[in-house]
């Protein structure tokens, strides 16, 4: 693994390759990958489309450490095809969750850095299953005990397929630079218009799927800087504290999503919704550095709960 | 899709330990380039997949460039094209040899 400027501490999170995040994430020189480039393992579908492929068909996949403790990952390329679900980089991600959920030798914790906007649509059959796989996998390991903790700082964000995985994961780490949702802001404005949602409107998309809001609204768990060491030292944190998926723990994410629903359903901005649940000063929410705004998030009851 | 291939000997073997390394990622106006230590003595082969036609010369001329330069004897290179400029690379070969170069 390579070790550059892009990969210390301070480097930006959003900026980087996937590898240079894993470079800046494990302890340094730990990592091994799983099904190399050197491999070739690419894209069957892409040819055929005349577009040009990626050995590692944009997700790298192996193990290493984290502060001494041994972790799985995976990281999605996020410049590479939109971080797309295909038929190799989803088999790449669902092989390595169902590995963990099979052999209790291998480390138990696995770190999903996703970046990604869904389906790869030239391979949409293959990458819808991927994305259905993959959750189903993860839901089977968290019950055996595996805990599967995303990372979401990315250009691409979390959408679609990304952000369906985010909700099944244990944990969810993101940055305000991070974006988690199912259908992107484009798709909405396509489908409803733009009087409903104007994708080109950065503050109004960042205040509804930002790295702010979600942590807010508690589909995150712990909020970052966009630097290496801002996601290494938040996914350390939340190794220690995700528990095996049950049946309580599914009671509990009911219960929160229909309080949820009840109390936000009606609220047309992320402003109102801040105010609702009790935010003092919901137009300040943007303008607040990284540990004001953790220490904000702390105080609200409705953003920190013992569900997922 | 286009291939080239490029066989050249280069002055001399590149130095350092590494086996292999990746540099750059497939987006637009980027590439990626996989380089291999798996040939014997001084020979150099570089192989580009590529989406845009008609820059064969143009390639041709980056990697001729990049070999007497660098001499990377010994390396198998890969490229994985998303349309790069000639400058963009030729930076990222570079860049590449002085991965390989690390001990």
């Amino acid at each position: 693994m390579m070790q550059d400027v892009a990969s210390r501490e301070n480097g930006s999170w959003l900026q980087a390759t996937a590898r240079q995040r894993l470079a800046g994430l494990l302890d340094p020189g730990s990592f091994a990958e799983f099904i190399g480039p050197e491999q070739r393992v690419e894209s069957p579908h892409l040819p055929i489309f005349d577009l040009p492929r990626a050995f590692d068909d944009g997700v790298v996949i192996g193990r290493g450490t984290l502060g001494g403790v041994a972790v799985l990952v995976a990281a999605q390329e996020g410049q590479f095809m939109g971080g797309t679900f295909g038929e190799v980089s989803g088999a790449k991600l669902v092989g390595l969750v169902r590995a963990a959920r099979d052999h209790k030798q291998l480390p138990q914790t696995i770190l999903l850095l996703l970046d990604s906007g869904g389906v790869r649509l030239q391979e949409a059959n293959a990458g819808e299953l991927a994305v259905a796989e993959l959750m189903r996998a993860i839901v089977q390991a968290r019950c055996g005990g595996v805990a599967v903790i995303a990372l979401v700082g990315g250009k691409a964000g979390a959408f679609g397929g990304a952000g369906l995985t985010a909700g099944t994961c244990s944990r969810v780490v993101v940055s305000e630079q991070g974006r988690i949702g199912v259908s992107g802001p484009e798709v909405i404005e396509t489908n409803k218009g733009v009087e409903e949602y104007d994708s080109r409107d950065k503050a109004l998309v960042w205040s509804v799927c930002g790295g702010k809001n979600r942590r807010l609204i508690g589909m995150a768990d712990a909020f970052t800087d966009d630097t290496m060491d801002g996601f290494r030292a938040a996914a350390q944190a939340q190794l220690a504290v995700s528990k095996p998926l049950d049946l309580r723990t599914l009671q509990h994410e009911q219960a929160r999503l229909a309080h949820r629903e009840r109390t936000l359903g009606g609220c047309n901005d992320a402003a109102a919704m801040w105010t609702v649940m009790g935010v003092p000063d919901p137009d300040a929410v943007a303008g607040l550095d990284t540990l004001d705004f953790i220490t904000l998030a702390h105080s609200i009851k409705d953003a920190n709960h013992d569900a997922r | 899709m286009l291939t080239l291939d490029y066989s050249h000997t280069a002055d001399h073997r590149l130095g350092g330990a590494r086996s292999q390394a990746i540099i750059g990622v497939v987006a637009s106006g980027n590439l990626e380039i996989l380089l291999e230590r798996v040939l014997p003595g001084a020979a150099c082969e570089v192989q580009i997949a590529t989406p845009v036609k008609g820059y064969d010369a143009t390639w041709e001329a980056v990697v001729t460039e990049f070999v007497s330069r660098s001499s990377p004897g010994g390396l198998r290179i890969s490229i994985n094209d998303g349309g790069a400029r000639p400058d963009t690379a030729y930076l990222r070969l570079m860049q590449g040899c002085a991965l390989m170069e690390r001990s």
